[in-house]
């Protein structure tokens, strides 16, 4: 195929980069006749600089940022649309190994069981007051920050004041670990791996944990771009949707490795990256553990922007104080994400799509089968704390977190 | 928020603001185009200037330092970092705008372009940092250009040395003298469409493929 459009994608190097590096290097770009560059970033803040001045058409970015970005909070981003969900899950929090013998004191198991651990921290905490511990997360609009907070609060810690947290780049943190200048962090992969086979550190938990299939990566669209490109976005849409179901074939794990550790992207050994994709994680102490869809790229419905993924992030925003809850920004985070988009992009392709736009997040306890255009089970997709978003009913959901 | 930890550092900075004399930071990895933008900052009257280029323990010394101004590099990784610890100013009704106009798209383009941003204490008037902004753009534009130039210069030297190579694996396999060398070089890479240094070079890899042990 002739090349139709000329696309260039920021990405952060990160594992969950995966579905834009193989649609450029596995060649499902070329087949929709799109010349794909990918820009490479060192900061979240100069990927949203680059969208905003149109360096960049698209970008890899975090879940809540574009959201954040249409409600005035992170100049000078341009208006943002999320077309398509870049996987599920594939974060972890991990702890000095000081900090996990002390949790290891009062209960915690390296199955990493979210109540459990969580509650062996709250303990570890109680039993040391006026020295709070320090954690770090990449980014204030980010998953990371939501899913610690989220574990932490329902954990019985208090985010703000039982605990310290900052923001640092996941490069530095298992240096800023090893060195005791924070106690933990949330990261994404390689960070947390890195961190315990390099750095001496120990998985606390993990994102699927924490709340099983749950956001983080999207592709941020800059809207004017999209608007005037629809063709070009919808083609990328597909070269995605093909890179998604590569990435997911666990024969093709080793050559994605291989790959992302290339310099040019992730830049770092590939032994550090395929435990994030065999789901077989180092937790610390030489062991590992098997954790069920620690990073799902494609089952599940993993690419589709749910708007509840949307909401549910935007009652973060509200929880935490980023912003104050009104109607009108409600509906703005709401419309960020973009179902129709992604249905009209792959209808043709005969797949098995959600009916709805948004779910009852936390309802699913296990694999179920959803009434779709064919054959698609989502879930579990449950808060390890037991609790339900229904996005008709947010404010009810704001008020009881705000209660908490 | 984890405002808390932060809006004490940030309420400090903004009481202990001085009237006049704006305090600049310049926070760059690099060394040298630290130095031209310090250089720069200082002949234009900004004395009130601290030049970081370690970013160890970025974030103290950020809150001890107070500016009001930051200029850092566009690629500098702890840009999230910084940018958390004007956000959570927010929770002080003292937010910290970034770039020098956020309505201003040319000078963010321009800004971005050179690879530069700046950050600068709310309420400050944006004409007051604007100059600075403007300083920084075109510092950060004239290494660039530097760097470019040294590339290219660098470049040059490695060509001369590989045709001198291939001049001299010429003159010894085939009893020639330095100019018939050269001349059969340039001869070839007319012939073939293609530069002499290309021809160069593929001698210079066959040579080595031929004779691995041997020096050429």
């Amino acid at each position: 195929m002739t090349t139709r459009h000329a696309i260039t994608a920021g990405f952060v190097p990160l594992l969950d980069s995966a579905l834009l590096v193989v649609a450029r290097e596995i060649g499902f770009a070329q087949e929709q006749g799109i010349d794909l560059t990918l820009l490479r970033e060192r900061s979240w803040a100069s990927i949203r600089d680059r969208l905003a001045v149109r360096h960049v058409d698209v970008a890899h970015i975090l879940g809540p940022m574009p959201i954040a970005g249409n409600l005035g909070l992170n100049v000078p981003a341009p208006e943002m649309i999320v077309p398509m969900s870049l996987g599920l899950g594939g974060n972890a929090v991990t702890v000095s190994q000081a900090l996990w013998q002390k949790m290891a004191n009062n209960g915690a198991t390296a199955n990493l069981d979210a109540r459990t651990n969580g509650a062996a921290l709250r303990k570890a905490i109680d039993a040391q007051p006026g020295t709070p511990l320090r954690f770090a997360v990449v980014h204030p609009y980010s998953g990371h920050n939501y899913e610690l907070r989220y574990w932490l609060a329902a954990s019985g810690i208090d985010p703000d004041r039982d605990i310290e947290i900052v923001v640092l780049p996941p490069p530095d943190m298992g240096d800023a670990l090893a060195e005791g200048v924070i106690d933990g962090y949330c990261a994404g992969e390689p960070w947390n791996t890195f961190g315990v086979l390099r750095r001496g550190g120990h998985l606390a938990t993990v994102k699927a944990a924490i709340w099983r299939s749950s956001p983080e990566k999207v592709l941020g669209v800059n809207a004017r771009w999209g608007r005037a490109n629809p063709e070009a976005m919808a083609a990328l849409l597909v070269a995605l949707h093909q890179a998604s179901l590569w990435c997911a074939r666990p024969e093709n794990h080793e050559a994605l490795a291989s790959l992302l550790a290339r310099p040019a992207y992730v830049g770092r050994d590939a032994e550090l990256l395929l435990p994030a994709l065999n789901g077989k994680l180092p937790v610390g102490g030489g062991e590992v553990r098997a954790i069920s869809d620690f990073f799902v790229p494609n089952a599940k419905a993993a690419t589709f922007p749910w708007k509840s993924h949307a909401l549910w992030f935007y009652t973060q925003m509200v929880r935490w104080r980023q912003i104050e809850h009104t109607a009108e920004r409600q509906r703005i985070a709401a419309e960020t994400y973009r179902p129709d988009i992604y249905r009209a992009a792959l209808k043709h392709l005969g797949l098995a799509m959600p009916s709805a736009s948004a779910k009852v997040e936390g309802a699913l306890t296990v694999e179920t089968p959803v009434g779709s255009s064919g054959a698609l089970t989502l879930g579990p997709d449950g808060f390890f704390d037991g609790g339900r978003f229904d996005p008709d009913d947010l404010d009810a959901y704001i008020a009881a977190q705000s209660a908490g | 928020m984890p405002a808390q930890q932060y809006s004490r550092i940030l309420l400090t900075a903004v009481a202990k603001m001085k009237p006049s004399g704006l305090n600049v930071l310049v926070i760059d990895e690099n060394r040298i185009r630290a130095a031209i933008i310090e250089e720069g900052l200082r002949d234009a009257g900004y004395d009130q200037l601290t030049v970081i280029d370690d970013m160890h323990g970025l974030a103290r010394r950020i809150a001890d330092l107070n500016p009001d101004v930051i200029v850092i590099d566009l690629e500098n990784p702890n840009r999230d970092m910084l940018e958390s610890m004007f956000q959570l100013s927010r929770a002080v009704k003292r937010p910290i705008a970034m770039f020098v106009d956020k309505s201003d798209e040319a000078s963010i383009e321009a800004a971005v372009e050179a690879g530069v941003s700046a950050y600068i204490v709310d309420g400050l008037k944006q004409e007051r940092v604007r100059p600075i902004l403007k300083m920084a753009i075109s510092r950060f534009n004239a290494f660039s250009r530097l760097n470019r130039e040294l590339e290219e210069t660098r470049g040059e030297l490695e060509n001369r040395k590989v045709i001198d190579r291939a001049k001299g694996l010429l003159m010894r396999s085939r009893g020639l003298t330095e100019e018939e060398a050269y001349a059969l070089l340039r001869r070839t890479a007319m012939n073939q469409n293609r530069k002499i240094v290309e021809i160069a070079q593929s001698l210079v890899t066959a040579a080595s493929l031929l004779d691995p042990g041997g020096k050429e």
